[in-house]
């Protein structure tokens, strides 16, 4: 990337880690293509209102199952419903989920994370019993069970997700912490006297960053086929309510004669995780320091 | 050797006793009275009593936590409110089914993931290392449920080649067995196959890059050989010891494909029983299943000692 060092002639000494990053990852085009896919989904779920062609759970029975068409470019299901309107509202619950679940995961994952790390002794040793324990059950079945006591509904199904998703990141925070911690700058920090709680948040968390972002990046892809396996299986987003999952349950029941049915809400939600999983891939390299 | 082994197991104690306060829990999250919900559409009061004597829901929680683990101790998960029938003969009826699934798929995935992941270390750098990369996460990115789906439309609906849904066992009818299983266990299979191969890369990588490769080409062997014999031989420990960990992501995945292709194992009796709110079963099931894959990760751990002579005492 000679074109952007000849722009910025400051020595790369100064350079700062997050620019740093963000030229590495500008030089990864399959990166920056998820990037641009994610942004895009973004911005189709805040203006699904805008966007869709015709109101996602209006249903006319003079228009069931209708191939893909001018007037319906994806086709209409089982109660004349327009599934591109459906598809574009669909964005909102499957991303919601995989944010807010991961959003979960992390608000009680780093925390204990860095107790665990930081503190050791007994702490870590329960806080690792309970990390382990949950890590036994698979992932989709820790969620399905905890959704099934829950009740259904999209709600509780990112509770699901994101209590499931706790484990990796107190794993990761606690291992980040542990390598950090006998630095000698912590040992600086420590020695002029700052709290515990300072050096974890100030001195600590920043290290842990880059390593939280890609995994981040990498669960939310997680929880948007686990939301998605939810809603298929009833747990999720409840009908009227279009979810790219539930769609797909109710396609299966039609694959003989509406086919497309099912190819379009598996394709939305094979774009986005491929994204996600992409730009978490690319995150990583460009984060990761052994790299050029 | 044996004393690390020793204290694997030693280890095994407070995480499974954790597993089991963790299920045990589950029945608290239960909104309202317990007894009510367990008892499902069934209003009937001598039910609900019944319900309320055999998980002694008038007693404190850690008590009947208590009665709850004794049972699991000596086999007994609790009754099927929906089935009448105890949940460890249910889950050992249907276990075998989901056993020979993931067998099936943990095959297929070996011989996708090992032999893309030998080629494109290998070919490091060029067009087929990448295509195979690609694929790979294309694979990892695909929803289970999806390609089921895509596939019974192909192979059943279009070409009529196989059945769309069922199930016989390999005991009844080989063929007709593998023909209602080797979808699924493709979709389950394809899950982890992409997983594999990139673990099989990078310890490829690695080997090929080892001094003992170095020599090995040095005295002039056939690089084919190399390859086989003398890289890949080291590379393949790790990845088989990995692929066992994989296990519970196939479990996972036996849940949704199950379900698509209506096969009577394990995944699908959770499911039934959280559409039936047969509450037992569910935590009967998901206890086996963190038990299986404890004692998995287990037998991993082991294998891997076993086989690295670094390891052995």
């Amino acid at each position: 990337m000679s074109a952007v060092s000849m722009e910025t002639p400051a020595p790369l000494a100064i350079e700062s880690p997050a620019r740093r990053a963000w030229r590495r990852l500008k030089q990864r085009k399959s990166a920056l293509l998820a990037l641009f896919v994610i942004v895009a989904l973004i911005l189709i779920a805040i203006f699904a209102p805008l966007i869709a062609p015709y109101d996602p759970t209006k249903q006319s029975w003079s228009a069931v199952r209708k191939a893909p068409s001018l007037a319906h470019w994806f086709g209409t299901d089982e109660v004349g419903r327009d599934i591109l309107s459906r598809i574009i509202f669909g964005t909102r619950a499957s991303l919601s989920a995989g944010v807010i679940s991961v959003g979960i995961a992390i608000t009680i994952g780093v925390p204990l994370g860095l107790l665990a790390g930081y503190l050791g002794g007994k702490v870590d040793a329960i806080l690792g019993r309970i990390t382990d324990a949950m890590l036994a059950v698979p992932f989709l079945i820790l969620a399905i069970a905890l959704a099934a006591f829950l009740g259904p509904s999209l709600g509780n199904a990112m509770i699901a997700i994101g209590v499931t998703a706790t484990p990796l990141f107190i794993r990761l925070t606690r291992g980040q912490t542990l390598s950090v911690v006998k630095e000698d700058y912590i040992e600086a920090a420590r020695a002029v006297g700052n709290p515990g709680w300072r050096i974890a948040l100030r001195h600590i968390l920043p290290n842990v960053m880059p390593a939280l972002l890609v995994q981040a990046t990498l669960t939310i892809a997680t929880a948007i086929i686990a939301e998605a396996s939810l809603s298929f299986l009833g747990l999720g987003q409840q009908p009227p309510a279009p979810s790219w999952g539930s769609m797909l349950n109710a396609a299966q029941r039609f694959l003989t004669n509406a086919p497309w049915m099912a190819v379009w809400p598996g394709l939305a939600i094979f774009v986005t995780v491929l994204s996600f999983n992409l730009f978490g891939d690319g995150l990583r390299d460009a984060l990761d320091p052994r790299t050029k | 050797m044996f004393s690390l082994i020793a204290k694997r197991i030693l280890q095994l104690i407070p995480t499974l006793f954790v597993v089991s306060v963790l299920i045990f829990s589950l029945q608290q999250l239960l909104p309202g009275d317990p007894a009510l919900v367990m008892a499902g559409e069934e209003k009937d009061p001598e039910v609900i009593e019944q319900i309320r004597k055999q998980y002694r829901l008038d007693q404190p929680i850690p008590v009947q936590y208590v009665y709850w683990l004794k049972g699991v101790l000596t086999g007994n998960l609790g009754e099927s409110m929906r089935l009448k029938a105890s949940v460890s003969d249910l889950v050992l009826a249907k276990l075998p089914v989901t056993l020979q699934l993931a067998s099936m798929a943990m095959i297929i995935a070996l011989l996708i993931g090992v032999t893309a992941g030998v080629v494109s270390a290998v070919k490091r750098g060029s067009k087929l290392d990448y295509i195979v990369n690609v694929i790979g996460l294309i694979g990892i990115s695909t929803p289970n449920f999806w390609l089921g789906i895509m596939l019974i439309f192909l192979f059943a609906v279009n070409l009529g080649w196989l059945p769309a849904s069922g199930y016989v066992s390999p005991f009844e009818d080989f063929w007709g067995s593998m023909k209602t299983t080797i979808l699924p266990a493709f979709v389950l299979g394809n899950a982890i196959a992409g997983v594999l191969m990139r673990h099989t890369r990078s310890a490829m990588l690695q080997a090929l890059d080892s001094d003992y490769v170095r020599t090995a080409r040095a005295k002039g062997l056939l690089e084919t050989k190399v390859v086989i014999k003398h890289a890949m031989r080291n590379a393949l420990t790790p990845v088989i010891t990995l692929g066992a960990l994989e296990f519970g992501t196939l479990l996972s995945g036996a849940v949704l494909t199950e379900q698509i292709f209506t096969i009577p194992g394990f995944g699908k009796l959770i499911v039934d029983s959280v559409f039936n709110r047969d509450y037992a079963v569910v935590q009967g099931v998901v206890l086996v299943t963190a038990t299986t894959y404890v004692l998995l990760n287990l037998l991993a751990d082991i294998g891997y000692v076993l086989v690295n002579p670094r390891l052995r005492g």
